[in-house]
């Protein structure tokens, strides 16, 4: 099969063809050799993007999402590599339940899925899971992503075990004592009577996982990092040399918890949106290269877990079609970061904390590309997303950066009707 | 005449305009309740609901009397002994109760937003009776009422609130709605007990009880809880009583004519010591009438709007 992609511009270079053969990135060759020659119409084609933190919830959860579904969904949001997390039904704890996910991804095609395992059975903060096995079986990392790692006794098993087996260990910091809360803790909590989450709770359990990372010389990985505090304490911790990689997500730089105001579950996650000044640290922190990644935490919930109370509602979003755009739209746009930091930001980096190597557009390289529309402004419609989840926040937003077709290995994983 | 909104959910979203024209009909409704034949047939042929998700023996009795003294047909359900038992949603509750020809829901739920997240998806007007920590609308009017009898204005008038501020919807309310009106709300409390970021709602945070109640036109006493002793927000009662009620000293403190409020029920010896409960200044038992006033205001209100519809 030889695809050539016409009329297109190819970041970071100055060609305007891309040539497909046999799932990779290839030499020229002429155009009526090609099975299919696609018009880009003169849109932008990027390396395939990378997702490091999604929860994909099969098995177990198939009513809010499947493989299939949130693949398809990481396809249209221009992802071609995507890193799916253990808090399924069986909890991701063992290689069978790692190959089955394998399997899964497999059959739908729309996406490279990488499982990451949980660090401990059942994700219980008990005794430690089969690691190496499941390394055997296709993990990529481990994480009790939702369930912090309690106590730093812990903790420093999980690093330690997890370094003689290569694997990178992502942890979700908040110290539950002080983050059982349902949305920030601060003004508006108090104005509206909700219980809060303070910032004090990730702060604590980022400084914890640094010393520890510091003090055994092994790496570890902050997921979605939305303080201040987090953002400063990991920008020293670097600076030190700590081998100390972070996260964050596209709402932690777009939302506020003032957002939280008319209980409008959309707006309900953990760690919880937080103020302005927060805000305005977590771009900071992607500007200046301590914060190495955006990622989703594309979080699917059922229309049922979402239409309750706000106390009672599910955590989380899901934003694997909204990301994109959104970092475009608010970094790029508007010329806080450059568009080639941004691909960094969303696909080199992350590739190449879990060492996935992917990314690379050259000869010989697996054909994973998306091709992005960054002239026209479009409206984000939540009724047109690919994912089962409708919760999003961002539904009629005006946004620049539009997928127009993602292929990985060569094959069309996604492509908008006009 | 009537309110701009179809429910009132809390303090924020009433104008000061509307909150004078509540406590205005409230004093009309007083002699209403004070009568010899206590019915107005302002809510003739009309079905008022009361849907508790929490406990109350006040709350709901005031807003069925006052429902009853103008002539609705209202029904009450509790959490316990109906399908909310059973674990249907609140809003498939709501919806089935608004199908059944409702015009007004009163809803008290522990959660805060809960009835917010009900209001704009049925017909029928919904009262807030207390949601979780945020607000208890209609105390606050029948708090503001009992205040309204005694100033000619709240304009520069200090307000003391003192007691459990964290876990207090009256808080949030009065302090909401004595703002909009331009009196001046401190509270004092444990600092365990004390939100981050309340002076944002435009409340003064005092340094002592005394330093709170100092100069107050009136002064208010809040339920405090004690089971909170467990999650470590007090050590014991003789600590609290000692350093946070309100007792006759720190009441001289206040205005010579001021008052003393409380939105009941008071642990006596807790936040109050009995002898001030029962002070002559104290004004906590014509709370309770003003309470029924004031809903028989806020139903009378909701329903001139929605008959001028
Ligand atoms: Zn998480
Ligand atoms: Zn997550």
């Amino acid at each position: 099969m030889k695809t050539i992609i016409k009329n297109c511009k190819v970041f970071n270079s100055d060609k305007d063809v891309v040539y497909v053969n046999d799932g990779k990135f290839s030499e020229a060759f002429a155009e009526n050799e090609a099975d299919e020659v696609i018009d880009a119409k003169g849109n932008t084609v990027f390396p395939g993007l990378v997702d490091i933190h999604v929860h994909l919830r099969e098995p177990g959860y198939e009513y809010r999402e499947t493989i299939a579904t949130g693949t398809a969904a990481a396809a249209r949001g221009g992802f071609t590599s995507v890193c799916c997390m253990p808090n399924t039904l069986p909890v991701c704890d063992n290689a069978a339940v790692v190959s089955g996910i394998l399997k899964k991804a497999a059959e739908a095609g729309n996406c490279r899925v990488y499982p990451i395992g949980a660090a401990t059975k059942d994700i219980e903060n008990t005794e430690l899971a089969e690691l190496g096995l499941m390394k055997e079986a296709g993990i990529v990392a481990v994480s009790n992503d939702g369930k912090p790692i309690p106590n730093a006794g812990l903790m420093r098993k999980v690093l330690e075990y997890s370094s003689d087996f290569d694997i990178p260990v992502l942890n979700h910091c908040e110290e539950k004592s002080l983050g059982t809360g349902a949305m920030n803790e601060g003004e508006v909590s108090t104005a509206i009577g909700i219980r809060g989450s303070s910032t004090a709770a990730e702060d604590i359990m980022i400084s914890r996982d640094l010393i520890l990372a510091e003090y055994l010389n092994v790496p570890v990985h902050i997921c979605h990092v939305s303080t201040m505090g987090g953002v400063r304490m990991i920008r020293e911790a670097k600076a030190r040399g700590v081998k100390v990689t972070a996260e964050t997500c596209p709402h932690y730089f777009t939302l506020t918890d003032a957002c939280c105001e008319n209980y409008d579950t959309n707006f309900k996650m953990h760690p919880p949106l937080r103020t302005e000044e927060h805000r305005l640290a977590v771009i900071e922190g992607l500007k200046d290269g301590t914060i190495d990644c955006i990622v989703t935490d594309h979080a699917p919930h059922h229309q049922d877990e979402k239409d309750v109370e706000f106390s009672n509602a599910n955590n989380g979003i899901v934003g694997l079609e909204s990301s994109f755009a959104l970092s475009y739209t608010y970094l790029v746009k508007t010329g806080i970061i450059t568009l080639e930091k941004l691909i960094d930001l969303m696909c080199y980096n992350p590739s190449s904390i879990l060492k996935l190597g992917r990314g690379g557009m050259n000869v010989g390289d697996d054909a994973d590309l998306t091709i992005m529309d960054l002239e026209n402004e479009f409206t984000f419609d939540k009724n047109k997303m690919l994912t089962k989840g409708r919760n999003t926040p961002f539904d009629g937003w005006k946004l620049f950066g539009e997928t127009q077709l993602t292929m990985m290995g060569g094959k069309k994983t996604y492509e908008k009707l006009c | 005449m009537g309110l701009k909104s179809k429910d009132l959910l809390g303090m924020k979203q009433l104008t000061p305009e509307e909150i004078m024209e509540i406590l205005d009909t409230a004093k009309t409704m007083k002699l209403v309740i004070s009568s010899a034949n206590k019915k107005t047939s302002h809510l003739q042929g009309k079905s008022v609901v009361t849907l508790f998700y929490e406990n109350s023996t006040r709350t709901r009795l005031s807003f069925e009397l006052a429902s009853k003294y103008m002539g609705s047909a209202s029904a009450n359900i509790s959490a316990s002994g109906s399908s909310v038992a059973k674990g249907e949603s609140l809003l498939d509750t709501a919806r089935t109760i608004d199908m059944m020809g409702t015009d007004i829901i009163i809803m008290r739920h522990p959660q805060s937003g809960a009835p917010h997240s009900i209001a704009n998806r049925i017909k029928a007007s919904v009262v807030n009776a207390g949601d979780g920590m945020n607000e208890h609308p209609t105390q606050a009017l029948l708090d503001m009422l009992t205040m309204y009898e005694r100033f000619d204005t709240f304009e520069g008038k200090n307000i003391a609130i003192c007691g459990d501020v964290y876990h207090s919807r009256v808080v949030r309310s009065n302090a909401i709605g004595l703002a909009k009106l331009g009196a001046h709300v401190s509270v004092y409390g444990p600092r365990t007990m004390m939100p981050i970021g309340i002076e944002k709602m435009g409340v003064r945070v005092a340094s002592s009880v005394a330093d709170c109640v100092k100069d107050a036109d009136a002064v208010m006493g809040l339920r405090v809880q004690l089971e909170r002793q467990k999650s470590s927000l007090f050590p014991s009662v003789a600590e609290y009583s000692k350093f946070y009620a309100i007792t006759p000293e720190m009441l001289k403190l206040a205005k010579p004519d001021a008052f003393l409020m409380h939105p009941g029920p008071c642990n006596h010896g807790v936040e109050l010591p009995t002898a001030v409960y029962d002070c002559d200044q104290s004004v906590i038992n014509e709370q309770v009438t003003n309470g029924v006033a004031v809903r028989m205001a806020v139903l009378y209100l909701l329903m001139a709007r929605r008959n001028n519809l």
